[in-house]
């Protein structure tokens, strides 16, 4: 007989209500007429940030290993992941609101009479809302999972949405849709390599709880253990873009519309990594002889090729997605550190790496000539005097992604060095520094440009943000620059909820 | 446990804010700046006054206040709260700083009426005020350094006030890097201060000071001692002084010669306790008083230009109070009663040589003065009180206290005794010659300015302040030195009744009767050389000892020659390395960095297909990495 199994509410109640949205979204966009549907789908998103934002705050004492049977652990260090993916998520949801990014009709044909009507029509589907709440949901799942079946699903519950996502800028559209394209056979490939190594994780422990499979070590299929985890590595790695696994990265960055890019650079990465994290520093603790090493070899070549290659590039979005690279690297440190100081900083490292780079992309979709945006760097030139203040927010970014102190990104790279250095990695932090020198010249060179170098007589121009923009742009710039000034605010608490249990 | 008083945070945000509001209102403030900035003046004078009765009338033990004002630091086991002392030692420079300061003010209103920037002249002013007084009110080395750095800033921007003319603004930035020398010192005092204690305030650093090693002890005491010559112009960083008179005149008087040089006669006296445990450093300090007490008298002899002899003298005064503070516990009490008159003094002297500037048309040169005496009566029977005071003829202040220094010099026994004491009496012989020859050469003799304008008496608003201060170098002396009030009142801080006394070698009559023959010899020589017609330009055939006193002792060519040539070349040396190796090296990784950009773009074909199998050869290659780890 079965009997039902029994689900703490409370602790799922975040995801529950994301996810809760994100179908109601799906209803309103089969059945509201098209005058209100926009500021409906707006109002039900925010409101369900909020709303999961005040659940987790409600919850943030509790942890539970059997929220959903086995499969759902909810700890300190997964609701953190968990608040900053909601946070993240409600300022980016600001920016996507600037609905004239994304196509009216997606399913119209590139050029055809089909999307001229539409748009023309103004008959602007908003299905990006749900779209955006299921990813959201997706990624909650995918830091809480406890188990390897769990944690599939969630990867595909928040992959499918971004595929999609990815496809739906309004302009250049055949470029956009190559990106979801590439996007969506990469990821399903990279998948496949996810699945195949936790079948070889099952085969070595006989289990998939993540918890279990610590307790499985000095199993006799050390070799199972020893492709399962590579084969795992290769799809977590593929999702934080981890050289040599990366290449989707700039392509996708540059081709997708530029808030959904500024939303899948920071929320992706925090999930990913709070998967990785939680694989790691619980399932794979006691193996670590065995993927510190590769970790090690993927975190160097990550660090350097990132920087390295971010210098060449002529596209601001590539270079971020560049950049994007390079910091999946630093953060692999955290990963390597197997340690409490380690768990904390990825945490820091996070939280402020995701405003900045929000801030950042919805800066860069402001950028424009009369085709739409302009990401072509050489077109940035002079911006700084066209319009200082802009220019100056995007150097303020820019110098945090550096991690020039009184930056938040100083402060992230400095905690998560120190705990690399603390657990004896210190070739790594060497890599680390060494990386970040050169990757500080790609970005002042941005900086420079705008403000060094006389303007060419351009019809580049930065329009005036929507008020929904601006709010987004400024608190996550605020938020950048806080972290920087005091970050004990934020240190103290991501030391307090770095803790991942069994 | 230190009593609180709410007051004492006034004391600095009242000035500091109306040096912002001035600063920041630009122009609209021209019209009441300088009330404001006179009336915030006196009224920090007026805190003084309350807080100095209120510490009068509590028991000894009670006297000294504090208040905290906000946590500044906390890192770890490195605490320091921005918090204010007032004690004894503190209430003596707060009533001086304030009390000379509002009378400067008062001054400056009318002296400085026909300059442009008036306004932010008084911005300065009480920006200089609010700065001093955090110097002496900090009750830790770090708060104190604010205070220092403030002060130094002021003086920075206040004697290049007028820095339209560039040797002005030379002689700014030339006192702003001597400065710097002597505040590297107090930086490197704190930081050993805090490596030996783990505590950077007054109170903490005392409790700890007799158990500490002396070699510390006598580092942290020299590093003082450097940053004390710096502020105060002593030997060897003493040559910024004379250059600074570029100021307005009201500045020499209020910073360059009342307050801010004696900054270092406070650090000195307020660090006793390091001092006392470090004979060394104590001595050195004895050094660097007698000599510059002597080297600024010699200046002085030479110096036509009437504010830097005075500047001179300053030097050479000052020099006194350092010494005195080098003779152990009985010498602090003297050194700062010396502070005071000298502030007196030496403020109504400097005003009265403004008052004669701004009636002879800015002219300084004192071969082209002569015979004002007679159309500026009230400035010349000023100036003559304070060369009374100066020169230490009883019953001036000055008397008092530089007989009390004289004294204490002579009886600290031995070869120390001896050498002090005819350091010090010379150096009161010379400081007659030369304090009689400005008399003589600005009051007396035939007038030589040359032009048909006679010199007419200043303004009340000018005169009342100097009028004011001129009682004070009538009477502060006597009525600090007698019934020992001030050595009593500063007891508590720096425990001048620790030491026992041996026996006195020389009677405080025997002193003053020794003192009082110098005095009489340098005058009776000033007179002989300067009285009747003299040049109105200086003699050109001068002994070498004139020449060498005519150019401060070579004091510029020896910085010259030791550290300007040997750092220039050092700085070309360190350039050439900087762009040969490090430049070099940081170029040819910035081009490697783009080469390898450029090639490893190539990879970025955009075929799904070269990705995926870039894919399947990274993850073989990690299988390959591990194999070869592990096996």
């Amino acid at each position: 007989m079965l009997s039902a199994p029994s689900l703490s509410y409370m602790l799922l109640s975040p995801m529950l209500i994301i996810f809760g949205a994100a179908v109601l979204g799906v209803l309103i966009e089969a059945f509201l007429g098209k005058t209100h549907r926009a500021a409906v789908q707006l109002t039900i998103s925010i409101g369900a940030l909020l709303l999961a934002l005040l659940q987790l705050w409600q919850i943030k004492d509790m942890t539970s290993t059997t929220a959903a049977v086995n499969s759902v652990t909810i700890d300190r260090a997964g609701i953190f992941f968990q608040f900053i993916i909601v946070a993240l998520a409600l300022v980016a949801i600001l920016l996507i609101a600037d609905q004239d990014n994304f196509v009216a009709q997606a399913s119209a044909v590139p050029g055809s009479t089909e999307e001229k009507i539409a748009t023309q029509q103004r008959v602007q589907q908003t299905e990006i809302f749900p779209l955006v709440l299921f990813a959201v949901g997706g990624m909650m799942l995918f830091t809480v999972a406890s188990d390897l079946i769990t944690l599939f699903v969630a990867l595909e519950v928040f992959s499918l949405p971004l595929y999609l996502l990815a496809g739906l800028s309004r302009r250049r559209r055949l470029l956009s849709q190559e990106a979801a394209l590439k996007y969506f056979l990469l990821g399903a490939y990279a998948s496949a390599f996810f699945l195949f190594g936790s079948a070889f994780i099952y085969g070595y422990a006989g289990t998939v709880s993540i918890s279990a499979i610590s307790a499985a070590a000095g199993s006799a299929n050390d070799i199972f253990l020893f492709i399962g985890i590579i084969f795992m590595s290769v799809g977590l790695l593929f999702k934080v873009s981890a050289v040599p696994f990366h290449s989707w990265t700039p392509d996708v960055y540059q081709g997708a519309p530029t808030p959904i890019t500024g939303f899948m650079a920071a929320c992706t990465k925090v999930a990913a990594f709070g998967a990785i994290l939680r694989i790691f520093y619980v399932g794979f603790a006691d193996a670590q002889s065995l993927w510190q090493p590769i970790i090690s070899v993927i975190a160097i070549i990550t660090m350097i090729f990132g920087s390295v290659v971010a210098i060449a590039q002529r596209d601001v979005k590539r270079m971020l997605a560049y950049s994007s690279i390079a910091h999946a690297g630093f953060l692999l440190l955290g990963v390597i550190s197997l340690s409490k100081e380690g768990l904390a900083a990825s945490l820091f490292y996070l939280f402020s790496y995701g405003f900045t780079t929000i801030a950042a992309f919805g800066i860069i979709s402001l950028v424009r000539d009369s085709t739409g945006e302009v990401s072509d760097l050489n077109r940035w030139v002079g911006l700084g005097k066209k319009s200082p203040l802009v220019a100056a927010v995007f150097s303020f970014l820019l110098l945090g992604f550096a991690g020039i102190p009184l930056t938040s990104g100083f402060i992230g790279k400095f905690a998560i060095f120190s705990a690399a250095y603390q657990s004896a990695n210190i070739s790594l932090v060497v890599v680390g520094v060494l990386a970040s020198a050169i990757a500080a010249f790609f970005y002042i060179r941005v900086i420079i440009m705008m403000f060094f170098t006389d303007p060419v007589n351009d019809s580049v121009s930065v329009i005036i943000p929507s008020i929904r923009s601006r709010i987004a742009i400024i608190c996550a710039t605020l938020i950048s620059l806080l972290l920087g000034v005091f970050p004990s605010l934020l240190l103290n608490a991501s030391n307090s909820f770095a803790n991942l249990i069994k | 446990m230190l009593q609180t008083s709410a007051n004492l945070v006034w004391f600095i945000a009242l000035p500091l804010f109306s040096s912002a509001l001035l600063l920041l209102a630009g122009k609209k403030a021209n019209s009441w700046g300088h009330v404001l900035a006179t009336t915030v003046s006196a009224s920090t004078f007026t805190i003084g006054i309350i807080e100095f009765l209120a510490m009068q009338a509590r028991p000894e033990e009670n006297r000294a206040v504090g208040q905290k004002l906000f946590t500044w630091i906390s890192v770890g086991a490195f605490n320091v709260d921005a918090s204010l002392l007032l004690d004894q030692l503190s209430i003596c420079f707060v009533l001086l700083i304030t009390g000379v300061g509002t009378l400067i003010h008062i001054y400056s209103i009318s002296y400085m009426s026909h300059d442009l920037d008036r306004r932010r002249f008084f911005a300065y002013l009480n920006l200089f005020i609010a700065a001093m007084l955090l110097l002496v009110l900090g009750d830790s080395y770090l708060n104190l350094y604010v205070g220092w750095e403030g002060v130094g800033l002021a003086s920075y921007l206040l004697i290049g006030f007028w820095n339209q003319k560039p040797a002005y603004a030379t002689a700014a930035k030339k006192a702003f890097v001597a400065n710097r020398v002597g505040d590297v010192g107090l930086s490197l005092a704190i930081m050993i201060a805090f490596a030996t204690f783990g505590d950077v305030s007054f109170s903490g650093i005392k409790a700890q000071a007799e158990s500490a090693s002396t070699t510390q002890l006598t580092a942290i005491g020299l590093m003082l001692l450097l940053a004390a010559c710096g502020k105060s112009a002593q030997f060897p960083l003493q040559s910024w002084l004379g250059d600074a008179m570029a100021g307005p005149t009201p500045v020499s008087a209020l910073i360059h010669a009342a307050t801010m040089v004696t900054a270092g006669v406070y650090l000195i006296t307020r660090s006793s306790f390091i001092f006392d445990e470090a004979p060394i450093a104590q001595i050195m300090v004895l050094v660097v008083g007698a000599v510059t007490l002597l080297f600024g008298a010699i200046i002085g002899t030479a110096k036509d230009d009437i504010k830097k002899a005075l500047a001179a003298s300053t030097m050479s005064q000052i020099g006194y109070m350092i010494l005195a503070t080098g003779l152990g516990p009985i010498g602090y009490a003297f050194a700062i009663m010396h502070l005071l008159t000298h502030g007196f003094f030496k403020a109504s002297m400097f005003l009265g040589a403004g008052s004669v500037m701004h009636g002879m048309k800015d002219e300084v040169n004192m071969r082209k003065y002569g015979g004002i005496g007679k159309f500026m009566p009230i400035t010349a029977l000023t100036f003559g009180l304070g060369y009374l005071a100066i020169i230490g003829v009883p019953p001036f202040a000055g008397f008092y206290s530089k007989d009390k220094i004289i004294e204490t010099a002579l009886n600290a026994g031995g070869i120390k005794g001896i050498a002090l004491g005819i350091a010090t009496l010379l150096g009161a012989a010379i400081t007659a010659f030369y304090m009689t020859r400005v008399v003589i050469l600005t009051f007396f003799g035939n007038e030589r300015w040359g032009h048909k304008d006679e010199p007419h008496e200043s303004p009340a608003l000018m005169l009342i302040p100097i009028s004011l201060l001129s009682l004070g170098s009538i009477a502060s002396g006597y009525l600090l030195y007698q019934g020992k009030s001030l050595v009593n009142w500063l007891e508590p801080v720096v425990n001048p009744l620790k030491e026992h006394h041996a026996e006195e070698l020389f009677s405080p009559n025997a002193v003053s009767a020794m003192t009082l023959t110098v005095v009489a010899i340098g005058i009776f020589l000033a007179v002989r050389k300067y009285r009747g017609n003299q040049l109105d330009s200086a003699p050109e055939k001068v002994s070498i000892f004139t020449t060498a006193a005519r150019k401060d002792l070579f004091q510029d060519s020896l910085n010259e020659k030791a550290f300007m040539l040997p750092g220039q070349s050092l700085i070309k040396r360190l350039l050439q390395i900087d762009l040969l190796v490090i430049d070099g090296f940081v170029r040819s990784v910035g081009a490697v960095s783009v080469g390898a950009g450029t090639k490893l773009r190539a990879l970025q074909s955009g075929y799904v297909r070269s990705y995926a199998l870039m894919m399947v050869v990274g993850a073989l290659a990690l299988i390959a990495t591990v194999w070869i780890v592990t096996a």
